[in-house]
């Protein structure tokens, strides 16, 4: 009894808050949006429409979460998305692979990358940074290796697996033809969803996922703690690698397609969403759901970009930047705030 | 008695590069024992405690613990943790970021689930029971620092464990969370845990301990009862000097003439810092030696700093000369011919990486400014008369300042600023961590450059070595000057009253 | 002892000593390629004299490729050196930032019709700027660089098409591509001299100033640099636009080259070389004291191996797949860890000698 009156005047915890602000400024752009930008935001299958196109963003960005909390980065995570598309492709269709064994393949891959950056940073002591930059551009070149040129995936099984669309009962829309048209995600968006939760429950319900906060947190205190600090670290690198290998495979099913070119700063926008949806770079503080907003949050900004007209290119990329630019900057104020006290 | 033996670690060796730490140290722990371990700063206390808790590996020799048979090797906490020892540090070793309940219980056991249910009341129950003002569920880093301490504690003694080390756990806590702490390690020996306690202050060694074990620069002075080891001749054994020294050096009191018309080189009004000590006044005059003495956390070093500007100050003024001069940032305090030798050398003094020659001129190489660079033959020139003048041991001015041993790089860095030729100069814990012959050959040095004309605070944890160099004492409590000791009142006693409030 | 010991140690001590000069790795690692040049192929080192397109005598041949290329690099090398030394981080928009100061720069010629001198003025001002906002994240804002330089790597692209308006200026004054090319009558590629002349201006400054030793100090140890009356925040800003300034410079050289720029091509993946080049000097990337010579040595190694891959008809996207092999072989190599390990192997080797 007496515990829950004490957590009311809790204070609000870092964590919580970047938490709030993540989701209010979330819902503050999608009802802008609404306003502003017509009607077209009011449609569920936009909102759909947004998470389809951005799952493999969300896996991705789960791992990058993953990997921030525990105190470390892993940039390679959008070559390794290109290099799971690019072998995926040319082992359904030049190989005449089955879709098991294209799974397979992403899942090797991420792991394999995962082991070596995770050995790389955690035993052998490595900043992240440089070891998954290395990481990334191992992998932006082994695409090229594998193959140079783009093209589309014909493979029937794959392409119906594509093209599956799974109806959301309820969340329909009448057409301009008058036609009710039901609204549907992809099978991608079934898999983040389904990582989203797994990630959840396991940083908030497992004594690893502590781990993975004790470590970012303060890693020598963890390590007087008891806790195997390498291993953590190197268990934050493999799934999140891992993670990237779902991820790829996630965004090949979503494109159909390999290509060198594919995911190109993906890296960048999973770093964004992580860091918009609370977690701090710094390591220790972060969360799931802040991630789950912070992809959200994101791609609305991106759609609000891209229906206003502003249409070029270059507009996605300097909102992006400009959005994690703030949110660092009120990181950095969070944590100058709390030195202080 | 053989059987109640819980802990021994035999001829335990270990290095440090320059530094030999421990140098064939034997401990031994018995069931519901309270073991004291003592020593001077830079005894092996720390080192002996992380080699047995596999925060270093040792070079040389064996752990034995009770129920094993062979030597165990321990390579790091966690191991540790394992084999029954359990351990509360001088710093906080705690996640910040995590609630109080997890920092007591992560690390243990080996479940997969997190079970915050059970863990938080758990945790509640032992909060309660040891009466610690905190909520299971809060962030740490929202606690007080002696409430972090409290939960350490709290989170070791609910370890089954055979083995509880404290090591300096009270310097945060106040007289009625010390008690606390007490009563609750009277209640484990009760229960058969052996404790090893690492304290700076006597009166808790006298009060709860059964053993006393003393080391003296990383070598083995011995194991004595407490009923065979009376205080002064602790304290001899400690310092490594017969009674009579120690005594004799105290009857004679350093004196300061002051000159009529002589303004104070250094004085200030209501200086304070953001670090939260309370506004102090203060003055210097040249040719005096003073010093700020306390408890370690009890403001000494954040004054010098306020008055060095190493902290933001909040506001009162500094007159350097009888004139009001603005200090923000250190390069105002040298400018007005102020140096300071910073407490933690490898934090805030040495730059580990840059040669000897480099250490040495950096500080009058920034006030000569950014655009005159000094040749080489100029830093070569100033770095081998100093290194000739205090006889720092180096190979060459080439060699990195963090290959020296303590002693050297502290010379270094008493180098750097003597070369700034200060009119007032400020040494922080200069004998920290080194050994007895410099620590000597510093204090002498001090005295030469006050009877030279400069203004010098000094400040050591060491009572002894205020007594030998300053004329005057500042008296520190809880962040707040408490009184003034000189001439006749400069005694050990008198320090130890005042510090502890005076009434006794 | 001591007499027995000198009859032999002298050649190994040598030896040792030469190991233990920060100069050794890069120059060594020239030596391995340029051997392995020699025994795959000795007309790798060809060099011919010929005449180019607007009639003016050149040499070409892959060294002179290396010499050329290699010179974007040293520029860049420069900056990132003292970057790294400072912030104990590395700069990864160098790419992006040499797309915004040759857009700028394309900007003014081709859009205000000003002077290249003029234009090149501006997109140093741009540049240092870009600098300056890096800068400030790092110094101000204590975000680790190369996270606060990832948003203006991001944008950077985008920003540089901005400015032109996506448009592709072509400049047509011919004169402008000596900078990037030759100078009529002088055969040699016309970026060595730049390069040159940056290499020396910088060595001028670090002899004349203070820049290196604070530097060093303040990437060694910021808290003690500011006891002992250093600004590192400032410091590390101060770096940040002094790598703007060799941004632009290479910027320039860029546009030269094509006299027009390609937004999303223009100095693709040059922040790896660059701070492959820092590394492969010998300086540590987490930041304190740096051998500038070392770090330019670095930067023409590192375009020996790119135009030895690419004389082995390794496609230009495939190359970052080699050079980060070569960046973790080297990050490994120089891990404290694996340091500590082989010393004490080596340790364990000699007590078993001595027993």
């Amino acid at each position: 009894m007496s515990s829950s009156n004490q957590s009311k005047r809790k204070k609000i915890t870092d964590s919580n808050l970047l938490l709030t602000i993540t989701i209010v400024v979330f819902f503050l752009m999608y009802i802008g949006a609404i306003l502003f930008q017509g009607k077209g935001f009011l449609k569920p299958q936009t909102f759909f429409n947004i998470l389809n196109a951005n799952a493999a963003l969300l896996i991705l960005s789960c791992g990058m979460s993953l990997v921030m909390i525990t105190g470390g980065i892993d940039i390679s995570v959008g070559g390794v998305t290109a290099l799971v598309s690019m072998c995926c492709a040319v082992y359904l269709d030049f190989h005449d692979g089955n879709v098991l064994g294209a799974v397979a393949i992403a899942l090797a891959i991420g792991l394999a990358f995962g082991i070596v950056q995770g050995f790389l940073v955690a035993y052998l002591d490595i900043q992240p940074f440089i070891v998954s930059l290395a990481g990334m551009f191992f992998a932006r070149g082994m695409t090229t290796i594998v193959n140079t040129n783009p093209f589309n995936v014909a493979n029937p099984e794959f392409v119906a697996m594509k093209d599956t669309r799974i109806v959301v009962p309820g969340m329909g829309s009448i057409n301009k033809l008058g036609k009710y048209v039901n609204a549907y995600v992809e099978i991608g968006v079934i898999v983040a969803i389904l990582v989203v939760i797994v990630l959840f429950i396991i940083l908030k319900w497992t004594r690893l996922g502590r781990y993975f906060y004790a470590v970012g947190g303060n890693s020598q205190s963890a390590l007087m703690l008891g806790i195997n600090v390498k291993r953590t670290k190197f268990l934050s690198h493999l799934i999140c690698s891992f993670l990237a290998g779902i991820g790829g495979f996630v965004y090949f099913m979503h494109v159909g397609s390999g290509a060198a070119s594919h995911a190109m700063g993906a890296e960048m926008n999973a770093i964004a969403s992580s860091i918009i949806g609370g977690t701090m770079l710094t390591g220790g503080v972060g969360n799931i759901i802040g991630t789950f907003f912070g992809v959200l949050s994101l791609s609305t900004i991106q759609n609000i970009v891209s229906s206003a007209g502003l249409d070029q290119a270059w507009w996605t990329g300097i909102t992006i930047a400009a959005m994690l630019c703030l949110f660092l900057v009120v990181q950095s104020v969070v944590m100058t705030r709390k030195n202080k006290k | 008695m053989k059987d109640k033996v819980v802990l021994e670690m035999k001829n335990i060796h270990k290095s440090f590069p320059g530094v030999r730490a421990l140098q064939g140290v034997d401990f031994t722990l018995c069931e519901g024992e309270i073991h004291a371990l003592m020593g001077e700063n830079g005894a092996g206390k720390s080192t002996l405690i992380k080699v047995l808790t596999g925060v270093y590996g040792k070079d040389e020799g064996q752990i034995f613990i009770k129920g094993k048979e062979e030597a165990v090797s321990i390579k790091s906490p966690e191991e540790a943790q394992k084999a029954g020892i359990s351990t509360v540090y001088q710093e906080i070793t705690l996640c910040p970021n995590l609630t109080v309940a997890e920092n007591m219980y992560i690390g243990r056991g080996s479940s997969v689930y997190q079970n915050w249910k059970k863990m938080n009341g758990a945790a509640t129950k032992i909060l309660q029971s040891l009466d610690i003002q905190a909520d299971a569920t809060q962030e740490l880093a929202s606690c007080s620092l002696a409430v972090q301490q409290m939960v350490a504690i709290a989170r070791a003694v609910d370890m089954d464990c055979k083995v509880l080390i404290l090591d300096e756990p009270t310097s945060s806590l106040d007289e009625q969370e010390v008690e606390k702490l007490f009563k609750l390690m009277r209640d484990l020996k009760a229960r058969g845990v052996g404790i090893i306690f690492v304290t700076h202050f006597l009166d808790q060694v006298y009060e709860v301990c059964d053993k006393i074990t003393v080391l003296r620069d990383g070598k083995l002075v011995g194991e004595y009862e407490i009923a065979d080891l009376p205080r002064v001749k602790l304290v001899s054994k400690m310092l490594g000097k017969e009674l009579h020294e120690t005594t004799g050096e105290k009857k004679e009191h350093l004196t300061y003439e002051k000159k009529s018309g002589v303004v104070p080189v250094i004085e200030t009004e209501n200086l304070h810092s953001n670090t939260g000590i309370k506004p102090f006044d203060f003055n210097i005059y040249p040719g005096e030696v003073n010093g700020f003495t306390g408890l370690l956390g009890s403001g000494r070093s954040e004054c010098v700093r306020a008055i060095f500007g190493a902290d933001s100050v909040l506001g009162g003024t500094v007159k350097k000369n009888g004139k009001v001069v603005k200090i923000s940032k250190p390069m105002d305090a040298m400018k007005n011919g102020i140096g300071y030798l910073p407490e933690d050398r490898k934090v805030d003094g040495i730059i580990g990486d840059l040669s000897v020659r480099e250490n040495i001129i950096i500080a009058l190489q920034v006030l000569r400014g950014f655009f005159r660079p000094f040749t080489k033959a100029e830093a070569n020139k100033f770095a081998d008369e100093y290194i000739k003048l205090l006889g720092i041991k180096t190979a060459s001015a080439n060699t990195p300042i963090k290959s020296l041993s303590g002693g050297n790089q502290q010379k270094c860095i008493l180098a750097r600023w003597l070369l700034t030729h200060p009119d007032y100069l400020i040494l922080d814990e200069p004998t920290r961590g080194i050994d007895i012959g410099t620590k000597t050959e510093i204090q002498k040095l001090v005295l030469k450059l006050a009877s030279e004309g400069m203004g010098i605070t000094f400040i050591s944890s060491e009572i002894d070595e205020m007594l030998g160099t300053c004329s005057r004492l500042i008296v520190m409590r809880d962040l707040n000057v408490v009184g003034e000791l000189s001439g006749e009142e400069l005694s050990q006693s008198m320090i130890m009253n005042t510090i502890a409030g005076g009434e006794k | 002892m001591q007499t027995k010991k000198s009859n032999y140690t002298s050649i190994s001590e040598m030896l040792g000593k030469l190991v233990k000069q920060q100069i050794f790795i890069p120059v060594a690692a020239l030596l391995l390629l340029a051997i392995f040049n020699l025994i795959a192929d000795p007309g790798f080192y060809k060099i011919s004299y010929g005449v180019n397109s607007a009639g003016s005598p050149v040499l070409s041949g892959y060294l002179m490729t290396i010499l050329d290329y290699g010179s974007e690099l040293a520029i860049l090398a420069v900056g990132m050196t003292l970057v790294t030394a400072s912030s104990g981080g590395q700069d990864i928009s160098v790419g992006a930032a040499i797309a915004i100061a040759g857009s700028v720069m394309l900007k003014f010629i081709c859009g205000m019709n000003t002077p290249v001198i003029i234009a090149f003025l501006a997109a140093c001002v741009v540049s240092m700027f870009f600098g300056a906002f890096n800068g400030v994240l790092v110094a101000h804002f204590k975000i680790q660089p190369m996270v606060a330089t990832l948003i203006l790597y991001t944008a950077g692209r985008s920003i540089a098409a901005w400015i032109n308006n996506n448009e592709l200026p072509i400049v047509s004054d011919p004169k402008f591509a000596y900078l990037g090319g030759f100078i009529p009558g002088i055969p040699i590629p016309t970026p060595f001299f730049i390069a040159a002349a940056v290499v020396i201006i910088s060595l001028l400054v670090l002899r004349f100033t203070n820049l290196g030793l604070y530097t060093q100090a303040v990437g060694i140890n910021e808290s003690s640099s500011r006891l002992n009356g250093l600004n590192p925040a400032f410091i590390k800003f101060i770096t940040f636009v002094i790598l703007g300034l060799c941004v632009a410079v290479v910027g320039l050289i860029k546009v030269s080259r094509l006299s027009t720029i390609n937004y999303s091509v223009i100095a693709k993946d040059i922040e790896m070389d660059a701070i492959l080049a820092v590394a492969l000097g010998g300086n540590a990337l987490g930041g304190g004291k740096f051998n500038l010579a070392a770090s330019i040595i670095g930067a023409y190694v590192i375009q020996f191996l790119t135009t030895t891959l690419y004389k082995f008809n390794v496609q230009s996207d495939a190359l970052p797949a080699y050079k980060a092999v070569v960046v973790i072989f080297l990050v490994v190599i120089s891990a404290p860890v694996v340091r500590d390990y082989i010393s004490s192997i080596g340790k364990k080797i000699s007590h078993k000698e001595v027993a």
